[in-house]
């Protein structure tokens, strides 16, 4: 007989209340951003805040659900144009936006009936042809006159400094919101599924997980972020042009931040659009060079690294800032009653 | 607009479409990869035949006897590095390797050919045709495109029946666990079965760039065509993809008939419409049949 083991599970660890707390301080002086940074500071932060939605909503589906998406760009893209439709029927600006996004995830929903039976590439090129056949119904429509686009003139109502404010605070909240969902997502029962899924799918559907319903679930939420990340870069650039909102590039930049960074943590798409935002900003003016590069970074890191930046830190020094797992710690012996 | 010369269209662009899928069903049957640079390498490819067309100032159809070893090689390198290093660590990891290689390829190609759409000029064949009457008339490149796939498609289809080769990928592709115990080198075969497919992507490529434009970002879309043509024959069936090549060929033709912005979307639908039709005939096996399913409600 051996002795009883003994152990605790942890939650909290003492790193992650301490880094949850900081969180807590950079989005309470992000939050005022607009009153202290520059105009340029501000439109930049509104950039990293939509990356930081879009790696963290592929991670979603691909990190947790397992499912390679190359078509995410459909709900960029179809978020975008049911907002401009919504303004041209005469809403207000802003909240054409949010509806926008919320008719892609309704969108969404039949949609992850058809999608979710498809396996593995079959599912990844599936979701490529929807996006395409989205592009290409879009362009049907008059109002857009096919590649040429449109702009989205119920922004114009705002001064260039208001449109700047307004655009950096949905975009903050929009990331804490979607962030702050898929954490409580995680955390819950709901969540030791999905990660039950993440490690191994046939043991996870084995042990009783309805696999299918947490998929959906997944794919609905990424379906929404992604939607609300294309309508809030419609906000800054106020134009829609089919062949830009409908670009397979979104889906390559998600695909890289959250490769990058990490997937399947929690922690790793946010660092990974940290240092995408980083590279592209020095880089960035280097062009076709640059996106080759990037394209090597990616096969270097699925061959290499697949565990990305922070799956590495988490694995050498056990390090979790935000604990949507439990730690298991042993002691060598049972303590004394 | 004649129907029956619609018909023709259609069915001699599906041959080209057979060509560019019949790579992509190899790789999937046997790898079970879906490799997402596949349009990438037939573009490669037919930049390859023009440069060398070029250079040495020779018929596209003479630079393929370069282009095509060329290309076997970069198949077998591809195997070797990226793909046989993927495959090891489950399904997700060649789904990303592949689209990275894919946007790198891309972008390469870019920096080093430009923006500029071009094409392989093969002389008087581009605007020849056999005026059959009755308005129907025959491209002799289409034909000849139509003529290159089925050759390729039943060479392939033979080769994989009855050489030992062909066996040996056969019996890989099924178990490769179980061909090693029966003396297969299963890695040389994978290797072996890479360069084949990227040897018929390359050929491939040099037909679509005999017959219509290209540039550095065509290979995303011809990626699109060859799984659709895969997915609508059935996966893993040659001549499948043959009829696959010829349905999504018919619906583009007849679909840019009516309105020449449908050219592309009726191939999607079709597409999304046949494997809906394939998801729903799978759940209804699933019960009985689809038979015992319509029966029941009597």
């Amino acid at each position: 007989m051996t002795a009883p083991v003994a152990f605790a599970v942890e939650r909290w660890t003492r790193a992650s209340i301490v880094s949850s707390g900081a969180g807590a301080c950079i989005v309470i002086v992000l939050a005022v951003g607009p009153l202290m940074f520059s105009d340029n500071a501000v439109d930049k932060l509104t950039t990293l805040f939509v990356y930081v939605i879009l790696a963290a909503m592929w991670n979603a589906l691909a990190g947790y659900a397992g499912l390679v998406s190359v078509g995410q760009q459909a709900f960029f893209g179809v978020g975008a144009y049911f907002a401009i439709r919504l303004s041209v029927a005469g809403f207000p600006a802003y909240p054409s936006l949010i509806g926008g996004a919320v008719g892609a995830a309704i969108v969404a929903l039949p949609l992850s009936c058809f999608a979710l039976k498809l396996r593995g590439g079959e599912f990844s090129i599936g979701m490529w042809v929807i996006a395409e056949a989205f592009h290409l119904l879009v362009n049907q429509d008059p109002l857009v006159q096919g590649e040429t686009g449109m702009s989205m003139i119920s922004l114009n109502v705002f001064s260039h400094a208001e449109r700047l404010a307004y655009n950096y605070w949905l975009s903050l909240a929009a990331m804490i919101g979607l962030l702050g969902a898929m954490f409580a997502l995680l955390r819950s029962p709901f969540g030791a599924s999905v990660q039950a899924i993440r490690d191994d799918e046939e043991a996870a559907a084995a042990l009783g997980v309805n696999v299918f319903a947490a998929k959906r679930t997944m794919f609905i939420l990424a379906a929404f972020g992604c939607a609300l990340a294309g309508v809030l870069w419609l906000a800054t650039s106020v134009t829609f042009q089919p062949k830009t909102n409908f670009g397979v590039q979104w889906t390559a930049y998600m695909i890289l931040m959250a490769l990058v960074g990490g997937l399947g943590t929690f922690e790793g798409p946010i660092v990974g659009a940290l240092l995408f935002f980083v590279v592209q900003d020095q880089f960035g003016e280097y062009g076709v060079a640059y996106m080759a590069g990037l394209g090597a970074v990616a096969i270097l890191f699925a061959l290499f690294v697949p565990r990305g930046v922070w799956g590495e830190i988490e694995a050498r020094w056990g390090l979790r800032l935000l604990p949507v797992g439990y730690m298991l710690k042993l002691f060598g012996r049972a303590p004394p009653d | 607009m004649n129907l029956l010369n619609l018909l023709v269209q259609g069915v001699l662009l599906g041959g080209y479409y057979a060509s560019l899928a019949c790579g992509l069903s190899l790789m999937f049957g046997v790898m079970r990869i879906i490799n997402l640079a596949h349009g990438d390498l037939a573009i490669l490819a037919a930049f390859l035949t023009f440069v060398i067309s070029d250079y040495f100032d020779v018929s596209p159809f003479l630079a393929l006897i370069a282009v095509l070893p060329i290309m076997a090689a970069v198949g077998w390198v591809l195997q070797r590095t990226i793909l046989e290093r993927s495959l090891r660590s489950g399904m997700l990891v060649p789904l990303l390797s592949t689209f990275g290689l894919s946007i790198a390829l891309q972008n390469l190609m870019f920096a080093q050919f430009g923006a500029d759409t071009r094409n392989l000029d093969v002389g008087d064949l581009s605007f020849s045709s056999f005026d059959l009457g009755g308005g129907v008339i025959i491209p002799q490149l289409g034909l000849l495109i139509f003529g290159v796939a089925l050759a390729l498609l039943g060479g392939l289809s033979m080769f994989l029946k009855h050489t030992s080769l062909g066996r040996a990928i056969r019996a890989t592709a099924q178990d490769p666990d179980t061909a090693e115990l029966v003396g297969i080198n299963a890695r040389a075969v994978y290797a072996i079965a890479a360069a084949i497919a990227v040897t018929t992507v390359a050929l491939a490529g040099a037909l679509l760039a005999m017959r219509a434009n290209f540039d550095p970002y065509s290979g995303p879309m011809q990626l699109i065509f060859a799984f659709e043509a895969v997915v609508i024959g059935g996966i893993g069936s040659l001549w499948g993809t043959l009829a696959g090549g010829i349905v999504l060929g018919l619906t583009q033709t007849c679909g840019a008939q009516i309105d020449p912005r449908w050219f592309l979307l009726s191939g999607h639908l079709v597409f999304l419409a046949i494997l809906g039709a394939r998801l729903v005939l799978e759940w209804s096996r699933a019960r009985g049949g689809l038979g015992a399913l319509l029966g029941s409600r009597r």
